[in-house]
């Protein structure tokens, strides 16, 4: 019983060391850089037209009691 | 070290690889452009223009600079105004300044806005950061803004010197984007807004069955808490059709320390078409449920600690219906120009109030007239340039 | 104890590969102009791949450069490739004759094979390879100054 539990823990030393060593990637991206053309298309933007969308905004949360969750970054080209 | 597990090496491992990723790796910084709009909002006796100017410019590859002007020119005969007070004429004016500067992957945003017009000042300030990780899939963004307010109020066209009040709101917010497919992306975002001081309008009031009254109600100043606590958590999926169109849904669920909940869900569709135009329609939906406080009518003076009437608290139902179209040309005498667009949108929103009646309506009865609803044409043309 | 360092190693296999070094391999894509390119070709010349798109910004900052690159060395045994990624090669065949014309050649890897070939993770991707066909220096993106790595690079191997 106890050889067994010395050589798990031996063999999870090890099994983690590697995983360390061989990057910081455990899951594959499955998305590649190179296969974002969809993507980066403009029409894909969270916000195309950001003068307008925060006029909208303040239409909105003029009258309306709700306010907030509106906002956000990322998306796109994903380059450099 | 106290290893405690496969699952637990995993749990700590990105984040020390976010730590360790080296600033030769970059993301990218939003594009130079310049836009010049203007917006109209035409509805509930209420007619509101003005212009607004964005001028965006990177520096180095570094840093982008962000300046906006923005001014409302107000004339307002709206059912509040009629039934309570006179019509007006006012004028907003905002400007704001962001900057953002990008090192290695994540982007680190500033800004400021100051929005006056003769009876209030607000100044807000804001700061930001957001995190491209696991090969540029997931963004990561915190936000934090704070703003000071200063309410003032004008009697007979003038500014009454004996009335100052203050307020401050505070706003925390969380972002995640995420790259679901090749054509899908989604994110989801929480915030949480904080508002303490003087929060109710000095104009407006609540109204109150009063028999001694002619029409049978009398009016008495409205009474707001001195704090409000909101949270709104929401998600956005953007969807790339084959045929190179764009779909997008976005749910939020909002609810407040002041009994509101409220739903908006809105669907937009972006169809390019014939090399320099791109077609746009939205459908948006917007319902809440009216604050604890809120009655279109008190059943007596002073009849709880807290009295509103103010439509934007009551509970009812927005629908907005938008459509927008832009051209793309270049002008050849202007080379340093890449790229020129052309926009116009229209909106068209309807409100149906639930329980804010329409007061002009003579009744026999007070707290019998047909509920209140509005309908608004929202009109914008802007010219956007990108150099 | 053995056994799991035979695990390890099996493990730490992908970790060497994901970095630099060893012989870079062929590929045969179409392109610009009908004919084909493949790196053999190129054999006894240093060779610089440039995996790029249309969408992507930086890619677009950078194809002048390389084109003033390419036009410095080529006279010394260098050569430039330009490795389109898009699904359709019509893209970067009108933004090259509009933007930014090129006289190396550029290929188009349409399916992505030579992009998974190379382990492309980022977007610009740069690849020198030596005159003997080994991969020397891996450049992942594209920030003004960049350049100035690949010309440090091409100048010391256009020497051997």
């Amino acid at each position: 019983m106890n050889a067994s539990r010395r050589y798990a823990r031996r063999l999870l030393a090890v099994v983690a060391a590697v995983a360390a060593l061989s990057g910081c990637a455990p899951i594959e991206p499955w998305v590649k850089p190179y296969e974002r053309e969809n993507l980066a298309d403009p029409i894909m933007a969270f916000d195309r037209h950001p003068v307008s969308s925060s006029y909208l905004d303040h239409v909105y949360e003029a009258r309306e009691g709700a306010r907030g969750g509106t906002g956000g970054a990322g998306g796109g080209c994903g380059c450099n | 070290m106290q290893l405690t597990g496969i699952s637990g090496l995993r749990a700590w491992l990105p984040a020390l690889c976010g730590l360790l990723a080296a600033p030769t790796i970059a993301g990218v910084l939003p594009e130079d452009r310049a836009d010049l709009l203007y917006h109209r909002y035409d509805g509930g006796g209420v007619v509101i223009d003005g212009p607004s100017v964005l001028v965006r410019k990177g520096f180095a590859d570094k840093v982008s600079v962000s300046a906006n002007y923005y001014v409302d020119m107000v004339s307002s005969a709206s059912i509040d105004v009629v039934t309570t007070a006179s019509p007006y004429e006012e004028e907003r004016t905002q400007y704001s300044l962001t900057a953002d500067y990008l090192r290695g992957k994540s982007t680190y945003s500033i800004g400021y806005i100051n929005s006056s017009e003769s009876d209030f000042e607000a100044a807000t300030w804001y700061a930001g950061v957001s995190q491209d990780m696991f090969g540029d899939l997931t963004t990561i963004s915190f936000s934090f803004k704070k703003g000071d307010n200063d309410i003032y109020r004008n009697i007979g066209g003038a500014k009454d010197p004996t009335f100052t009040r203050a307020s401050e709101v505070r706003s925390y917010a969380v972002g995640l984007t995420q790259v679901l497919t090749r054509s899908m992306i989604g994110q989801a975002n929480f915030e949480v807004i904080t508002d303490e001081g003087f929060l109710n309008s000095p104009y407006r009031s609540v109204r109150y069955v009063d028999p001694g009254s002619p029409n049978g109600y009398s009016y008495q100043p409205e009474v707001y808490p001195a704090t409000r606590t909101s949270n709104a958590a929401s998600l956005r999926l953007s969807y790339y059709l084959p045929w190179r169109a764009a779909l997008e849904g976005w749910y939020r669920f909002y609810t407040d320390s002041w009994g509101i909940d409220a739903h908006t869900a809105e669907v937009s569709y972006t169809h390019p078409m014939w090399q320099r135009w791109i077609f746009s329609g939205s459908v948006r939906y917007y319902t809440q449920e009216k604050a604890d406080f809120y009655a279109d009518l008190f059943p007596r003076r002073d009849y709880a600690n807290f009295l509103a009437r103010d439509k934007e608290l009551s509970t009812f139902t927005a629908v907005t219906l938008g459509v927008g179209a832009s051209y793309d040309f270049s002008i050849a005498r202007l080379p340093w120009i890449d790229k020129a667009q052309a926009n116009v949108r229209y909106d068209f929103m309807t409100i149906d109030y639930d329980d804010f009646l329409d007061v002009r309506e003579t009744v026999l009865v007070p707290g019998t007239e047909s509920p209140y609803s509005l309908d608004a044409n929202i009109f914008q043309v802007f010219l956007s340039i990108w150099f | 104890m053995m056994r799991s360092l035979l695990l390890a190693l099996l493990l730490a296999v992908p970790a060497a590969a994901s970095n630099s070094a060893g012989p870079a391999p062929d590929f045969a894509l179409p392109a610009l102009g009908g004919d084909q390119v493949t790196l053999s070709q190129y054999k006894g010349q240093v060779v610089m791949i440039n995996f790029w798109a249309t969408w992507c910004g930086p890619c677009r900052q950078e194809m002048p450069l390389l084109e003033g690159i390419y036009k410095k060395y080529k006279p010394m045994g260098f050569t430039m490739i330009g490795v389109n990624v898009e699904p359709d090669p019509k893209a970067a065949e009108e933004w090259l004759a509009r933007h930014s014309p090129v006289s190396f050649p550029v290929a188009f890897d349409t399916d992505s094979k030579v992009s998974k070939m190379y382990k492309v993770n980022g977007m610009p991707n740069s690849v020198i390879i030596d005159r003997k066909g080994n991969v020397r220096l891996l450049h992942r993106g594209y920030k003004p100054g960049d350049e100035n790595t690949y010309l440090d690079q091409i100048r010391a191997l256009v020497r051997e």
